[in-house]
């Protein structure tokens, strides 16, 4: 926040994740009214920005999982003052993570090709489909992390207890917290 | 039978002697975590999370297999052994794949009460991904080697309380794996009992009973205390 006493800017990112962390931050239903007049929203998934803006605090949701993440993430961590893992996949890999225990060729054949009736085409990586990265990583493996938000989804109160204290610049409270 | 004082964390506990720094802890309000031990069980210090400072002693020593002795001054909490502990559950989570949010035990889980109990709120060591399978040959429950933690639990109540002595372990260091028998598929082993015992003293969602959702199972431990207890406690109906 700068002098001039404007408003703290927030953003939300998409990653690799299901968008179910962004579904459970609209559960905080007529509680995003009242936060509303307190933040500036830069950037979300809803957003198209072509460049990452500068901003206060980042939400970053999913794994880093693919070309397209790593580069994302690394301007977004260089953009945020505070980020923050934003749910399971982002912080321990979750879902998107189970595939690491297999090859990437394994997982795009057995997802294209084995179970598919009609096989299009392989998707390879290029400049509409980003390459898959060897494994999905937590965001914490590939830049660093303020605070963390663990959850399938993190729960509406847990989302807004978090905003409310990064908000108040406090350090988010853990209490009520899950682990997984 | 002799009484003991001790003193645990500045609280003047008593306790007998025999009993282990662990019970005596417990029976006065300091809950130690733990993950290899469960009552009614036999104690093997696996796990080292009971770990505890003791006076006059370098090592720290695990409060399930330490007996009490007159005078013993315990620290049951400080950074040291936070920090600890901290470590091991981030090794266990670390080691193998669990993933809370698919599992049957997500929410009611030993290992994850652990997570929350000490503070974590993500991992600091690179996650394994190990590629491991489940075992769910058998009619009735499911063994996911993802899960496992190798507490050993599992082993303990089949070979001590059940008698049947299916589980053992197999291999070493992070290969280590249950297996039942000589490495047979759960269902077709001949030695066990189908009762179950194993799936409720386990942590974590490890062994489980089939047709459960994620979140859905609920471990019942109270079955083990009555099964050992009982007798003594004159509490047998027929």
């Amino acid at each position: 926040m700068d002098p001039v006493n404007r408003k703290p800017s927030l953003a939300t990112v998409w990653l690799g994740g299901c968008s179910g962390c962004h579904m459970s931050f609209l559960d905080l239903d007529e509680r995003l009214i009242e936060l509303a007049p307190l933040v500036e929203v830069k950037a979300s998934p809803l957003t198209d920005y072509k460049d990452f803006p500068e901003v206060d605090i980042t939400l970053v949701e999913g794994a880093v999982a693919n070309r397209d993440h790593l580069e994302h993430i690394r301007t977004i961590r260089k953009r945020s003052k505070v980020l923050v893992s934003f749910g399971d996949c982002a912080v321990t890999g979750n879902v998107t993570g189970m595939r690491n225990a297999f090859s990437v060729p394994d997982c795009i054949n057995r997802s294209y090709r084995d179970n598919s009736a009609v096989v299009v085409g392989i998707p390879s990586g290029n400049s509409v489909v980003p390459e898959l990265l060897e494994r999905a990583h937590p965001v914490h493996e590939v830049v660093d992390v303020d605070y963390y938000l663990p959850g399938c989804p993190p729960d509406g109160d847990a989302i807004h207890q978090l905003l409310v204290d990064l908000l108040n610049g406090r350090a988010p409270s853990s209490d009520g917290r899950r682990f997984g | 039978m002799s009484v003991v004082t001790l003193e645990i964390d500045g609280k003047v506990c008593t306790g007998v002697s025999g009993e282990t720094v662990f019970d005596v802890a417990w029976n006065n309000g300091v809950k130690i975590p733990r993950l290899c031990h469960i009552g009614g069980l036999p104690n093997i210090g696996a796990c080292r999370l009971c770990l505890v400072e003791v006076e006059g002693q370098k090592k720290l020593l695990p409060a399930c297999i330490t007996p009490v002795q007159e005078g013993m001054v315990v620290r049951t909490w400080s950074e040291k052994l936070i920090a600890h502990r901290r470590l091991i559950v981030e090794l266990l989570f670390a080691e193998r794949n669990h993933v809370c949010s698919v599992c049957v035990v997500n929410r009611n889980c030993e290992l994850q009460d652990l997570a929350v109990e000490l503070g974590l709120d993500h991992i600091r060591l690179r996650y394994q991904f190990p590629k491991l399978v489940a075992d769910t040959s058998h009619e009735r429950f499911g063994l996911d080697h993802n899960r496992c933690v190798l507490c050993t639990r599992c082993v303990r109540v089949c070979d001590e309380v059940e008698g049947a002595h299916t589980w053992d372990v197999s291999r070493r260091g992070a290969l280590s794996q249950i297996i039942a028998d000589l490495g047979e598929p759960w269902g077709e082993s001949d030695t066990c009992t189908s009762c179950g015992k194993c799936v409720q003293v386990c942590p974590t969602g490890a062994l489980f009973e089939k047709g459960k959702a994620v979140s859905e199972m609920r471990k019942d431990r109270g079955f083990l205390k009555y099964i050992v207890t009982a007798r003594e406690k004159g509490q047998w109906i027929r």
